[in-house]
């Protein structure tokens, strides 16, 4: 499996910044403190609005570079309303209006400034959503739709298709039929192949917003097996209402309550010793 | 016990009773169209033959035909579609896709659905007074097509928009996620998603224009003619000719509401004859509408 991640620079067309993606894993990430990796986004004093109503209050928090961060917190929190801010969706409805700052590194790009093209970041920046929603076309145009867009043509095309549905876990499966409708997969294959589409361009971060509510045990377990393979290679912030998967797939843990960033940490200080009283309630059950 | 068999059986007889009555008014509609089509083909169906459909209209009952109404429709219709299919679908798209939603659009809505409504003697006012005097291009195939093309429109934006609604918003998010413009995502995912929707929408409305009368008589369509619109296709360069558009025309209906007018019965054979011809296209084009429909079903579940 790890091979398919390793897939030659060549094939893939990978410029220089981007290696990390396909390069070997090196680092064992069991070992990776979070808190020693670069950061890879910066969310500082970020509020937002729908319309008048104010959904994020002040929230402030770092994303690791190669971490899995888990957003967790009872439903109505503004989890996935913060997630949307990173690819700028809130931008596709009209009377949204974000405050503060989420600086994009390496080159310290502001994305929720209104001068920065949500094209871009969206381009940068890959999602998932809750309900797996491929296209209705075949498993192969999925695929490549994202990588059309941004030009890509001919035998790279096909190249970088199987590379990602390989990534994504599905190769095997759709290999011999890569041109049957997408809408006659699983549930789960469905989900793989969502995350195949956004893999296929190499985000720099990868957002994912409970990626398997919809799915059942075993579909999420082969979700959150990939989830651990693109760790390290790829940073990615997952939104989740499963305090085991939290604790099973992310590295870093932001609690969120009402709309406020309550505490961020290492995935095991936020579930055995959290320094404030509401996380703990939060993540022993207690209330949620 | 016995309270709830009575029970039970007075609401089966009840079921019962409007299953028979749905039953009789679904079969209103279908004996009137057999009888109405019987009722044609009885009294035209010697009258169909090819001379029929190669011959202009005469005074003389056994001599008339229908092909001068049959390219008069054919061309109309062919102006109609050209205009009122692209300008309707991409006005649905702004509308549904691009505009923004503030009291300005609203209004633009609620025009759009009146005009729906709106009798289409009315257009034919309106395109006398505008297209035929006003632009200048008289009683001809364009002002027809152009009218004709005002009056489905609507039709052809609601039934576009109706297609594209039932896209769901996780697809419209999806192709956006991933980088797409407003048009890339029209043109790559709604389009082709919605295509058997428009289509539909689109039959349907040419089919409700195919027998249009009264606009076509307001903007003064001749009800007998003896000739044909220049071919549009030339045997010298430049080869493609545009005059027919400017050409004189009648219609299959208005043709054969002339033969009803007439006092000799011999003349309402002709008419049951183009009235049959007439009812054949529509239901043509309604039965494709409904395959269309039913395959889009099928083809596609959210
Ligand atoms: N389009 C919208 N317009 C107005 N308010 C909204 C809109 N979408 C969400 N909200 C509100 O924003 C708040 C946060 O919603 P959000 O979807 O971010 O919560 P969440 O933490 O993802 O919840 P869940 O776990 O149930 O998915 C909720 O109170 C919700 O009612
Ligand atoms: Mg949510």
């Amino acid at each position: 499996m790890n091979a398919a991640l390793l897939a030659p620079k060549a094939i893939l067309g990978i410029k220089e910044d981007r290696q990390e993606l396909s390069a070997p894993a090196v680092i064992d990430t069991s070992l990776v403190h979070p808190i020693a990796q670069p950061t890879k986004a910066h969310v500082r004093h970020l509020d937002f609005w729908y319309g008048t109503h104010q959904i994020l209050h002040d929230v402030s928090l770092e994303i690791k570079e190669h971490c899995v961060t888990a957003l967790i917190g009872p439903s109505g929190c503004g989890k996935t309303t913060l997630l949307r801010c990173f690819n700028r969706m809130h931008d596709l409805y009209p009377g949204n209006c974000y405050g503060g700052e989420i600086i994009l590194n390496p080159d310290g790009l502001n994305i929720v400034c209104p001068t920065t093209d949500p094209l871009e970041m969206r381009m940068r920046i890959g999602m998932v959503f809750q309900k797996p929603n491929p296209y209705p076309k075949s498993i192969f145009e999925n695929v490549a739709f994202g990588l059309r867009l941004r030009g890509v043509k001919g035998s790279e095309l096909r190249d970088r298709v199987e590379w990602a549905l390989q990534s994504a876990a599905l190769w095997e499966e759709t290999k011999d039929r890569l041109n049957e409708n997408a809408l006659s997969l699983s549930g789960g294959q469905q989900q793989r192949l969502c995350i195949a589409r956004a893999l296929a361009t190499l985000p720099e971060i990868l957002l994912l917003d409970e990626p398997t509510s919809a799915l059942d045990p075993i579909a999420t377990a082969r979700i959150e097996e990939l989830i651990d393979e693109l760790r390290g290679r790829l940073t990615i912030i997952i939104v989740t209402h499963n305090m085991a998967q939290a604790q099973r797939v992310a590295d870093v843990t932001a609690f969120m309550y009402l709309g406020r960033l309550v505490e961020i940490g290492p995935t095991k200080q936020i579930f055995e010793n959290a320094a404030q009283e509401l996380t703990r309630e939060y993540v022993q059950g207690r209330f949620g | 016990m016995e309270n709830m068999r009575q029970a039970i059986a007075r609401r089966r007889r009840v079921d019962l009773i409007f299953h028979v009555l749905g039953a009789i008014c679904t079969s209103v509609g279908i004996v009137t169209i057999a009888l109405l089509l019987g009722f044609l083909i009885v009294k035209g169906a010697n009258r169909i033959s090819w001379e029929f459909f190669s011959s202009y209209p005469s005074r003389f009952p056994h001599k008339s035909g229908i092909l001068p109404a049959l390219v008069g429709s054919g061309l109309v219709m062919f102006v109609t579609s050209l205009l009122a299919i692209p300008i309707g679908i991409a006005a649905a798209i702004f509308l549904d896709e691009y505009a923004p939603r503030n009291w300005f659009s609203s209004l633009i809505e609620l025009n759009i659905t009146n005009l729906a409504g709106v009798p289409s003697i009315i257009y034919g006012l309106m395109a006398l007074g505008v297209v035929v005097y006003w632009m200048g291009l008289g009683r001809s195939i364009a002002a027809a097509g152009i009218t004709l093309a005002l009056l489905i429109l609507p039709i052809v934006i609601t039934a576009t928009r109706e297609a594209l609604r039932s896209i769901p918003r996780e697809i419209r998010e999806a192709a956006m996620a991933q980088g797409a413009t407003r048009w890339q995502m029209v043109r790559h995912h709604l389009l082709p998603y919605s295509l058997s929707g428009i289509a539909t929408g689109v039959i349907i409305a040419l089919s409700r224009a195919i027998g249009e009368t009264a606009p076509l008589i307001t903007i003064g369509a001749l009800s007998f003619i003896a000739f044909l619109p220049p071919a549009p296709i030339q045997s010298q360069p430049p080869f493609l000719s545009f005059e027919w558009l400017s050409s004189p025309f009648t219609v299959l209906p208005i043709q054969v509401f002339n033969w009803v007018s007439r006092p000799q019965p011999a003349f309402h054979e002709v008419a049951a004859a183009a009235a049959v011809v007439l009812i054949v296209f529509t239901l043509l084009l309604n039965s494709t509408a409904m395959i269309l429909r039913k395959r889009a079903r099928s083809r596609i579940s959210w």
